[in-house]
């Protein structure tokens, strides 16, 4: 089962290889994780998104709670909380293709952000599943490169 | 004032109170050396690094104080590592310095250089990289702090070269901040009601009791508590202590090979109260058929140890002296208004089964179990007792019966041959009018036997009773029993292994030797005469001698091998 955790950290050397430490000791692979700063500049948010059982993670909550850089921890279900993830996506086109394509993106709501010689690049945020499908879409251009910010997320309300 | 980052760090560890350093001096650590001989504080040179952990560690278990080990980088930080993982796992404060590279070369390889912080990072519960000698008074201050309370541990400074020598503003910081860090130690009072409760209504209890009592220093409230309730007491090989295992109460240490009864105990219990331990796989063997009948309050300062292995009905978080000071308040009124259930016929019945099932030293030749008993005879159970690892690390646990907390020390978490000899010079230091004995094998005494020249260039008279029984003793046992004898490399070689006793002579030690029953007690006197150098006392036992009783590994409690 994925879960999602926001684990509050103290901005401090080594604070991330902790945490990916805990996890790849028990073996979880770790779907994605994104860090960054949040309104106080000594403090980060890490968003972890991690499948595993509920036995482990609650194991693993507890063990990122002994961690003296990690301040708090919250586990984001996905019904209570907003979840966003930015996506970068080039994609072959060419005079035939490119009106397509922009129609596609957007339907998305995504914005096209360069343009080159036989390519555009797109950039789409949205739910995993958002930007799953508009990848799809785009498969039969033919996708250049693609990256993705894995999610963060916010509780509701 | 002015100060060099090594005359602050000094300056830093006298106002915590250290008394004693181990370690090794070496390239970037010349600044902090220098700074030593400036210092109140004493420093021991061990011979290997990981001398300098395990003694450190000795100190600590002995004291109960931050033990402090010191090493230069690079091959000095990675000789600590195993010295510091076993400090670690068994909860021990204690605090590591390791020298580093100049900042401006660190990750590239320099000359002596290891990535210390990220190589210790799973065995230890803080670390600090400096960067700047700013930052040394309150990453002492924290240091500290961080190893001593909640559930103790290691903490890891690593200080290059260039932090250690450079000057700043030394001022001592009045607070340290540190927002992710808050143990949890006053037990949630409803959570101990209930526990209350459920003591008062069982009808075959046992107390659990490890390594948890002696760090939080409730050897005298867990006596208390079974004063108040005559439950008999179970404890583990680092809980040896906190109840007089002389006690009609005692069980003595259960487990793997622990006595038969405190394991058939667990299998009949309908309560266990488990205090400072944690359910390891040496004590439940197959955890689905552990305990059985038993509801299960669980008392720890480590959220993270409750229902990790075996689920509590009530657990309760917090420091276990004052837990059981709170359970002992809650319970003292209502046991005078004679509430509980009867527990007499349970009572009878574990004595019953202490009579029938005893631990019995074997006749015949010179049988280490016969040894560990006549050094409990000859010290009236009064020595700090320090084990190595393997076969008579499990004889000291059962049959030197213990009586006081911080009194037998061994490397129980992650079982490290090579930790008694160096820990027993630590504990020596610590407690310089105790006897202290380590108990080790030959091949657990040759993983740190160098330190031998450390204890007689410090007069330190430790006294090292050798099991010598030619093999890797614990792993040959199981060879026998579950490898149809082929005893694939335990075989050290009787006859070819260094002549002890010459080898103790050549460290200007005093070397014994013993081959018979009747002269164990006379090496012993001669040795506790010895008031200036270690005394290694060889004696030549039983070769294929097993402990028994055993719990075969993944087997349930009371399926036990010689019970």
């Amino acid at each position: 089962m994925k879960h999602t955790l926001s684990v509050l950290v103290e901005n401090k050397p080594g604070v991330l290889a902790r945490v990916a430490g805990l996890f790849s000791r028990r073996g979880f692979n770790i779907d994605s994780l994104s860090v960054g700063v949040t309104d106080r500049p000594e403090v980060s948010i890490m968003t972890v998104v991690v499948d595993v059982e509920e036995h482990s993670l609650e194991q693993v909550r507890k063990q990122l709670n002994k961690l003296v850089n990690v301040i708090k921890i919250s586990d984001l279900p996905s019904e209570n909380s907003v979840r966003r993830e930015l996506a970068l996506i080039k994609v072959k086109a060419d005079s035939r293709t490119r009106a397509e394509i922009i129609e596609i993106v957007n339907i998305f709501r995504a914005k096209v952000v360069d343009v080159g010689k036989g390519t555009l690049s797109v950039e789409v945020t949205g739910s995993k599943d958002k930007l799953a499908g508009l990848e799809d879409l785009l498969k039969p251009y033919g996708v250049v490169e693609l990256v993705r910010t894995g999610t963060v997320a916010l509780p509701r309300g | 004032m002015k100060k060099t980052g090594a005359q602050a760090l000094m300056e830093c560890l006298e106002r915590e109170g250290v008394e004693v350093i181990f370690g090794i001096p070496g390239g970037v650590m010349l600044p902090i050396y220098d700074a030593i001989m400036d210092s109140n504080i004493r420093h021991i040179l061990t011979r290997h690094e990981q001398g300098a952990a395990h003694a450190a560690d000795g100190y600590a278990r002995a004291t109960g104080k931050v033990g402090v080990c010191m090493a230069t980088s690079g091959p000095g930080a990675c000789n600590l590592v195993t010295g510091i993982a076993t400090a670690n796992m068994d909860s021990v404060p204690m605090v590591a310095i390791t020298g580093q590279v100049s900042t401006h070369v660190i990750g590239t390889d320099a000359f002596q250089e290891a990535d210390t912080t990220g190589v210790t990072q799973p065995v230890v519960k803080h670390s600090y990289l400096l960067k700047d000698p700013n930052e040394i008074p309150h990453v002492v201050r924290e240091a500290f702090l961080i190893a001593s309370t909640g559930r103790p541990g290691v903490v890891l400074i690593d200080i290059p070269v260039d932090v250690s020598r450079g000057e700043f503003d030394f001022r001592y910081p009045e607070e340290i901040k540190l927002p992710g860090y808050k143990p949890t130690t006053k037990g949630h009072a409803k959570q101990a009601k209930q526990a209350a409760d459920l003591m008062l209504k069982s009808e075959r209890p046992v107390i659990y009791a490890g390594g948890g009592v002696v760090i939080s220093d409730a050897s005298r409230e867990l006596r208390e508590l079974v004063g108040l309730l005559g439950f008999p007491v179970t404890t583990t090989l680092l809980g040896k202590g906190v109840f007089p295992e002389t006690d009609k109460l005692s069980l003595g240490m259960l487990g793997m090979h622990g006595t038969s009864y405190a394991n058939y105990v667990m299998m009949k219990t309908d309560l266990i109260i488990a205090v400072g331990a944690r359910f390891d796989d040496r004590i439940t063997g197959d955890i689905h058929t552990f305990a059985p009948h038993a509801r299960v309050i669980h008392i720890d300062i480590d959220p993270a140890e409750i229902g990790k292995n075996v689920k509590p009905d009530v657990p309760i978080v917090g420091d276990a002296r004052t837990i059981l000071k709170d359970l002992i308040k809650i319970l003292k009124p209502r046991v005078e208004k004679k509430e509980g259930a009867n527990i007499k016929a349970w009572v009878k019945q574990v004595a019953e089964w202490k009579k029938e099932f005893p631990l019995v030293v074997p006749g015949g030749s010179l049988k280490p179990q016969f040894v560990v008993e006549e050094i409990y005879r000859a010290t009236k159970g009064k020595a700090v007792i320090v084990t190595d690892v393997g076969q008579h690390q499990m004889w000291a646990a059962q049959f030197y019966k213990s009586t006081l907390p911080r009194f037998f020390l061994s490397s129980g978490g992650l079982g490290t041959m090579g930790y008694g000899f160096p820990a027993g010079i630590g504990a020596k230091v610590g407690k310089p009018k105790e006897k202290v004995i380590v108990i080790a094998g030959d091949g657990s005494i040759q993983m740190n036997i160098q330190e031998l020249a450390t204890a007689v260039q410090n007069r330190i008279p430790v006294i090292i009773a050798l099991m010598d029984n030619g093999y890797l003793g614990m792993v040959r046992q199981w060879q026998e029993l579950f490898y149809k004898r082929r005893y694939s490399n335990t075989d050290l070689g009787r006859g070819m292994s260094p002549d002890f006793v010459k080898l103790a002579e050549a460290y200007g030690a005093k070397g014994m030797r013993v081959t018979e029953r009747k002269d164990v007690d006379s090496a012993l006197q001669e040795a506790f005469k010895e008031k200036d150098v270690p005394v290694l006392i060889d004696f030549i036992v039983e070769q294929e001698e097993n402990v028994f009783p055993m719990v075969a590994p993944g087997a349930s409690l009371d399926d036990m091998i010689g019970g």
